[in-house]
């Protein structure tokens, strides 16, 4: 059964008791709060996503809610929480659903060793995984939602998790966090693309999430083969540039970009020196999001 | 009260094979609120299980164990780095508390990972070593006067210090409780009792005493959201060192020379409790003689008997809030005197309501 099955009402009736149970790629998550603007941010952008039943193992129990009844009217907050666990500062009331991402972010960073998680977009086209690994600002959601927009299925925009027992990549398929002019940019583009809340004043500045395809979703459970890797910068008015990266180089910018690299050790280490020897690495200029779209359809052919 | 799955757990982890998923979720999520996650994870390797086990919570156990070993690797550097800075002082390099159970290879470091490598050094010294510290990189970041006091008059340590590269803490402790403390031992008697772990100066206490610092320490506690981790590694420390003859009457004869019948009592009532330790009868009974009236251990039993528990929400009744209180005022009555200890809160009350102080 789906998501978008349940009503309004029925949504907020799970939230509230118990918990909306469902399965994101291979996760299990648990989701509880009284907070009406996260039903809404599940409708709108959680529609395709499988529910599951009370036998079920969970893996990550969240909650969102107010800390204390007391600021209910001054400046409300929200806290997200992890099975009782508070990892971040409460943020403002208004942030509760782009706190749900980062808090279910930071849940499977912290949890998953099993893998080597590289802070990156990935993407699929014929079975081939193009891995886009990025620092704040280089484009590289922008470029995912892009690409995601004209077929391409999404594994993750945000976190790209390396299997250490089979050298796959695996899906994570969830809404593309946008930030700033992106959100326009890919609305012109895209003008029948789903958008959640758009919120100001975020850490981040403006965020708004992007609904992944049906597709991506339902096809959450199937990993695949890594082929390119590719270092992605925004540069305005620039022309579209592509250039091989050095294996070596490419190994340490991974590094570099890893939430658990320092983690895992030696099998770390193994694992991203296979992805490296598995992959083409480029670096990659772009201002023209058309230019990049037809360079990596040639390429993924 | 209800009896965690992760108590059977511990006590035989055979009895994981019987349960189904729904079962298993609740047992990784009890374990990982009690911190226990990796812990569990090797009970279940050395019992030939994991094979058995369900691939999700497997996953999580797993991905525990990686995250601990790392953990492991990085405190080997950072033994080795706090060996380094002290090369030069004339001092038994004595580790305490999980760093020691690491460093002398006991069963209670499996799976054990905790923030402050604590070091213990006669109290004549402590000059010495902090000034040696502190030229290698380790920082006090208590800089506030009545707080420096507060360690350095009253304290079984000096203030916490952090490397200012690294980021780790180190706690330097002359003793194992309190001066302010009516328990407080004489440090001397546990500095003559040490054991060399390598040729490099590294020691750590006599078993006999690893078992009565955890036991203090954790009965003098005022924060118990590890409680249970705790007392699992009192069961086993005490399993491990019980295969040693005479184990048992040491640790009797040692608790009395060094002021801790009572932590010991607690220690041994309630590993036999909630872990099922094999204590021999005649020890049990021994102990029993620091027990105090019926009513007031039956309402001890009512804190311990849930402050101990997992820290999770499955694990809790209507009492354990209460408990868990009532135990955290009762810790800072055990640390000083009356004279001292209501000043002393005031105090720092006054100063929370000022915003000054976030201890």
């Amino acid at each position: 059964m789906k998501l978008a099955t349940l009503s309004k009402k029925g949504l907020i009736r799970s939230l509230n008791s118990g918990g909306l149970r469902f399965k994101i790629g291979a996760f299990t998550i648990c989701l509880s709060s009284p907070i009406a603007e996260v039903a809404d941010h599940l409708l709108a952008l959680y529609g395709a996503f499988e529910l599951i039943d009370d036998e079920a193992f969970i893996d990550f129990y969240t909650l969102l809610a107010p800390p204390s009844k007391v600021r209910r009217y001054f400046r409300p907050q929200v806290n997200f929480s992890f099975d009782g666990f508070i990892p971040f500062k409460p943020l403002p009331y208004n942030q509760a659903s782009a706190m749900f991402e980062w808090g279910l972010n930071w849940c499977i960073a912290n949890h998953s060793h099993q893998h080597l998680i590289i802070h990156a977009a990935v993407v699929e086209r014929n079975g081939r995984a193009f891995i886009f690994p990025g620092t704040p600002g280089s484009g590289k959601s922008t470029l995912c939602a892009a690409l995601v927009c004209s077929g391409w299925r999404l594994l993750s925009d945000e976190m790209t998790l390396l299997s250490l027992a089979d050298g796959l990549v695996y899906p994570v398929p969830r809404p593309i966090s946008l930030k700033n002019r992106s959100i326009d940019v890919i609305r012109s583009l895209h003008p029948d693309a789903v958008m959640g809340q758009v919120v100001n004043d975020t850490l981040k500045g403006t965020v708004g999430h992007l609904r992944p395809p049906d597709s991506s979703v339902e096809s959450g459970a199937i990993p695949a083969q890594p082929a390119k890797l590719i270092f992605p910068k925004y540069q305005d008015a620039s022309k579209t540039e592509l250039t091989p990266l050095s294996k070596a180089r490419a190994f340490l910018k991974v590094a570099e970009n890893s939430f658990n690299y320092n983690v895992l050790g030696v099998v770390g280490f193994n694992s991203l020196g296979a992805l490296i020897d598995a992959s083409d690495c480029y670096e990659f200029k772009y201002s023209r999001l058309d230019e990049a779209l037809a360079l990596f359809a040639e390429l993924a052919r | 009260m209800k009896h965690p799955l992760l108590c059977a757990a511990f006590i035989d982890p055979r009895t994981t094979l019987e349960l189904d998923l729904p079962k298993w979720d609740l047992l990784i999520r009890q374990a990982r609120s009690a911190n226990v996650l990796a812990r569990l994870g090797f009970l279940l390797d050395e019992a030939g299980i994991s094979a058995q086990t369900p691939p999700q919570p497997l996953m999580h156990l797993k991905s525990a164990q990686l995250f601990f070993e790392r953990f492991t690797l990085s405190l080997q550097w950072e033994i080795s780095c706090i060996q380094e800075a002290l090369r030069a002082v004339d001092v038994p390099l004595v580790f305490l508390k999980g760093s020691a159970y690491a460093i002398a290879g006991n069963n209670a470091a499996k799976g054990r990972s905790f923030a402050d490598v604590d070091i213990l050094v006669p109290e004549d010294k402590l000059q010495e070593v902090e000034i040696a510290l502190i030229k290698a990189g380790w920082m006090t970041n208590i800089l506030d006067s009545y707080d420096q006091k507060y360690y350095r008059q009253w304290m079984h340590e000096i203030p916490p210090m952090r490397h200012l590269k690294r980021q780790t803490s180190i706690d330097v402790h002359h003793n194992i409780l309190p001066k302010t403390s009516k328990f407080c031992p004489d440090a001397k008697k546990l500095l003559a009792a040490i054991v060399s772990v390598s040729k490099e100066n590294i020691w750590v206490l006599a078993p006999e005493d690893r078992v009565l610092h955890s036991a203090t320490h954790l009965f003098h506690e005022g924060e118990w959201a590890h409680g249970f981790r705790d007392l699992s590694d009192l069961d086993l420390l005490l399993k491990e060192f019980s295969e040693d003859d005479n184990f048992w009457e040491k640790l009797l004869q040692r608790a009395g020379q060094l002021n801790q019948q009572i932590p010991l009592y607690y220690a041994l009532r309630y590993t036999s409790r909630i872990f099922q330790t094999p204590i021999p009868q005649d020890i049990l009974k021994a102990t029993e003689q620091q027990s105090p009236n019926k009513i007031k251990q039956k309402f001890m039993d009512l804190l311990f008997l849930r402050a101990l528990m997992p820290d999770h929400e499955s694990c809790n009744d209507r009492w354990t809030g209460f408990a868990r209180w009532i135990l955290f005022v009762r810790s800072h009555w055990l640390k000083m005197p009356l004279y001292l200890i209501v000043p002393h809160l005031l105090r720092k009350t006054f100063r929370q309501l000022q915003g000054k102080d976030r201890h």
